[in-house]
């Protein structure tokens, strides 16, 4: 199967308030349709990790490959367009323009891609809505639904440009057991059903399990 | 974005309240002044022509051949025998309604009088004029509270009677008054208008009469003109011209920025004044602006995180804002020039009755299409400037610092 993200040797500093060293060469790769969670306990650099690998953050050392495609050292505008295309985020606090509808939220990515009409981005809106099953949402304001609701539009708005791979960070940090459950569900359909990739940073142990691997990071090192 | 109407409005409501009041405080100033001006400069020549009663510039005993390189003293010098009337006068003028600079030129003759009132005699001063030639240059019509400058040009006998003059003599329009001049020659004439300049003083001794019933009285030929008043079309080669008329014609000849450089600084300082009060006023809607904008996008962090994460670069969100700004700016500038415009508008139509100015009913108001330009032009510039600092910060946000931090 072949490889959608994979990084070599990454390091990574923080140089305030101390020099300190969050991650140690790292080395990991995601195969085209793997289900994989990242695992550790707060503060050994999964984030960090995870906002290195989103292209986000470019302050570190070492290479990152996206689709076999280099990304480290490439300018922010670059970079932006590639997140914009290949990337779609997931993040434990659903960051929802509150005065958009639901729909326009979605949207929002695909207009920026600007590759498609504006009718063809509304269907293509109507059907991920559809796919998690929120459709009947679509004209509310996005600060007038639910919480596991905002986390289902985050989830469609990430798949909006058709990404190739999907990263959390705790997406189901905020949400009770029963969200959360309904978020994996989602996921793993996805997974299973359109071949997406799928990086999760998450606390919850219960999750991770059902995921195809566990990555399990301690003090900036990857250990299993 | 654009959606925080609530805000955006507040924002634009700081542009139009600025506009809208630079508008107002512009066009009343500056109609303030024009009326000011107006009050001196349509009244007033450009140029006034005259013979000046003066002591020759060079003595006799200057040409004496004799003393030629001597020091000379000449005590207790008197003044040059010369007639008032300026010689060659209707030539002269005929000469300057030809020059292309000269609006028009018209003849007056001043003389004093005395008014009779019973066993009393009021001096005072009688200018003969053709009433509708001033009318046409200098407004006289505007200074004449009754009768008209047409009923002074038709009737022959007529006089157009300083209110001071009217109110101390109980006389009014249609009624006789005798005038006598310096000789003594005594001449019934009939009241047509009233004369009210605003100045009292001037009121109690002015009156004016048609040139020709003027010469009639004191006597005189037809040429007999003692001043010659030019209206110029430019006010700024006055100076010139004076110094031409005087050096060509051999007589005095005054610009009207010489007769009243007082006013003239008064003129300048106003205007400055109101500049001063209208840019700070401008100034104040754009750091308005700029404080909105920048509280805004604090209050969007997270909006500008997530634009940012799915693949929004920087330039998109600084264009965000920027467009807001101008939008802002486009809206409030067009708001606050319809508000100006209404308010002057108004006050145009407040009243403002004054003793000195018996013509003005209402505050006078310039409507000047370029304050309008000025006004937009600087709506724009400001919200521009005051749009780009703070979407110049919102570019550099960091998503992943925002993210993190929740």
């Amino acid at each position: 199967m072949s490889i959608v993200l994979q990084t070599k040797n990454i390091n990574k500093y923080f140089r305030k308030p101390v020099l300190f060293h969050v991650l140690k060469n790292i080395n990991i790769s995601i195969k085209k349709g793997e289900f994989a969670s990242i695992m550790g306990k707060s503060g050994c650099g999964k984030s960090t990790l995870l906002y290195i690998l989103s292209t986000m953050d470019t302050d570190y050392e070492g290479q990152l490959y996206l689709n076999n495609e280099l990304l480290t050292g490439q300018n922010h505008n670059k970079l932006s367009c590639i997140r914009n295309k290949h990337i779609g985020f997931v993040f434990q606090f659903h960051y929802l323009l509150s005065e958009f509808s639901v729909l326009e939220n979605v949207m929002l990515p695909a207009k920026k891609l600007g590759e498609k009409s504006f009718e063809e981005i509304e269907h293509e809106a109507m059907q991920k809505l559809k796919i998690l099953g929120i459709e009947h949402l679509a004209l509310k304001r996005a600060s007038r639904i639910s919480g596991g609701e905002k986390q289902r539009v985050a989830i469609a708005r990430a798949l909006i440009n058709n990404p190739s791979i999907i990263m959390g960070d705790e997406p189901t940090g905020n949400l009770d057991s029963h969200n959360s459950e309904n978020v994996f569900n989602i996921f793993k359909q996805l997974c299973d059903e359109q071949g997406l990739s799928l990086l999760i940073v998450t606390h919850d142990e219960d999750f991770a399990k059902k995921t195809d691997r566990i990555i399990t990071m301690s003090d900036g090192e990857i250990i299993s | 974005m654009l959606s925080k109407l609530k805000q955006t409005s507040v924002a634009a409501l700081g542009v139009t309240f600025g506009i809208g009041a630079y508008i107002t405080l512009v066009c009343f100033m500056t109609g303030l002044n024009k009326m000011l001006d107006g009050l001196i400069l349509n009244q007033t020549p450009h140029i006034h022509i005259y013979n000046e009663i003066e002591p020759s510039k060079k003595q006799p005993i200057a040409l004496y051949e004799e003393v030629k390189n001597s020091f000379k003293v000449v005590h207790s010098i008197k003044p040059k025998q010369s007639q008032k009337k300026i010689h060659n006068a209707l030539p002269i003028v005929k000469y300057l309604k030809k020059d292309k600079r000269v609006k028009g030129a018209i003849p007056q003759i001043k003389t004093q009088i005395f008014y009779i009132a019973g066993s009393i005699e009021l001096g005072g001063n009688l200018t003969g004029i053709q009433p509708l030639e001033e009318a046409r240059l200098f407004n006289f019509q505007n200074y004449i509270v009754k009768g008209s400058h047409e009923d002074l040009q038709k009737t022959e006998n007529g006089i157009l009677l300083g209110s001071g003059v009217a109110s101390k003599m109980s006389l009014d329009v249609g009624d006789r008054v005798q005038i006598s001049t310096i000789k003594g020659d005594i001449f019934p004439l009939k009241i047509v208008g009233i004369y009210q300049s605003g100045l009292a003083d001037l009121d109690a001794i002015q009156s004016f009469a048609n040139i020709k019933t003027v010469q009639r009285i004191l006597g005189e030929a037809e040429n007999y003109i003692t001043d010659v008043n030019v209206k110029l079309f430019d006010i700024e080669v006055a100076y010139n011209m004076a110094q031409e008329i005087e050096t060509q014609f051999k007589l005095k000849a005054i610009d009207i920025k010489t007769a009243n450089a007082q006013f003239e600084t008064g003129t300048t300082i106003r205007n400055l004044i109101t500049y001063a009060v209208s840019i700070t006023l401008l100034i104040v809607a754009g750091f308005g602006i700029y404080n909105i904008l920048n509280m805004f996008i604090y209050e969007k962090m997270n909006d500008i995180a997530i634009l940012k994460a799915t693949g929004f670069s920087g330039k998109d969100v600084q264009y965000i804002f920027m467009s807001q700004a101008l939008i802002i700016g486009v809206v409030g500038g067009v708001l606050g020039l319809l508000i100006g415009f209404g308010l002057t508008s108004l006050i145009n139509n407040l009243p403002f009755e004054t003793e000195a100015l018996p013509t003005i009913k209402t505050f006078p108001v310039n409507f000047d299409p370029w304050f309008y330009v000025i006004g937009i032009t600087f709506a724009l510039i400001s919200t521009f400037f005051a749009g780009y600092l703070p979407s110049k910060k919102a570019k550099k946000i960091d998503p992943v610092n925002i993210i993190r931090g929740q």
